[in-house]
């Protein structure tokens, strides 16, 4: 957990690519990519795509998961296992329904 | 801590389930909704949360050479940006109320009739989501004010300052769950007013 030191550097250097990836963001915000490139639902994923990057900066320097343990490691993937497995089956059923009449009863 | 962590992306997670599904299913009336949540505000906080992760990681890199005062100080930073925040957020949530849109209480829709229950949902959602997210500074203020204290009366060396870590491990998790909040609920059609 502790013991490695991170550079002043490193803390500056991942501060500065957030701040530029909430920009972008915004940004991003203003075009409509669904409607530019005929990909439904294109806004969201980029959206989506660049909170995980900003995580993943925060998660791996600033939380120092980088130079953690194996054992934080599996945590921290297990978080992301359980979150998915949950939106996943969850979501699966919502959207699926009415997918299938049964009429005879 | 981490595991900690895990259990706080599942409570959090649920929320976002709901979102999904509302933002899913009443596609149009969270647009309109979404359109009333400032996103200027919305982005100087995420700006100041961001500010705030910076300092408390310099908190603990202080804490971890020893450096007494720069901890102190950089914790008293960080502690100043989170009440920032929720001043920030407190404004918005005043304007909400004022607007007559608080779910519940004092909820008057006066765009398209159609939109009115998808649209109350989602600033339903709004308040418990952010309100939650808001819970949780609060308590990471709390933690921060008693590393503060902890800091100025010497306690962490740099064989130990673990409680200085974990503590900024919580203040970079609720900072992680606005990362996705912002997007999520103020970005949802392009800030054009």
């Amino acid at each position: 957990m502790s013991g490695h030191i991170v550079p002043k550097k490193t803390y500056y250097t991942i501060f500065l690519l957030l701040m530029v990836l909430l920009a972008v963001t915004v940004l991003i915000a203003y075009l409509d990519l669904d409607h530019a490139t005929g990909i439904g639902g294109l806004n969201i994923i980029v959206a989506l795509s660049i909170a995980f990057t900003k995580m993943m900066l925060v998660v791996l320097y600033f939380m120092h998961m980088k130079w953690s343990s194996k054992l934080t490691w599996v945590f921290g993937g297990a978080s992301i296992l359980w979150l998915a497995i949950m939106l996943v089956i969850t979501l699966a059923d919502y959207f699926s329904r009415g997918w299938v009449m049964f009429t005879n009863r | 801590m981490w595991a900690f962590l895990v259990t706080e992306v599942m409570f959090f997670g649920g929320l976002f389930l709901a979102y999904t599904f509302l933002r899913w299913k009443h596609h149009d009336a969270v647009v309109a909704a979404s359109g009333h949540l400032d996103w200027i505000l919305g982005g100087v906080n995420t700006g100041v949360l961001l500010i705030s992760s910076l300092t408390m990681a310099m908190a603990v890199h202080a804490a971890q050479e020893g450096k007494r005062k720069a901890t102190v100080n950089f914790l008293i930073l960080t502690m100043i940006l989170g009440a920032v925040f929720l001043g920030v957020k407190a404004f918005e949530y005043s304007h909400k109320w004022h607007d007559g849109l608080f779910p519940g209480f004092n909820f008057h829709w006066t765009e398209n009739p159609a939109y009115a229950g998808g649209a109350e949902m989602f600033l339903f959602l709004y308040f418990v989501m952010t309100g939650l997210h808001g819970l949780h500074m609060v308590v990471g203020i709390g933690l921060v004010a008693w590393i503060i204290k902890r800091a100025n009366r010497g306690d962490f060396t740099p064989e130990y300052n673990i409680p200085v870590e974990i503590t900024g491990l919580y203040w970079h998790f609720v900072d992680i769950v606005w990362i996705f909040l912002y997007p999520l609920l103020y970005l949802i059609q392009p800030p054009h007013h």
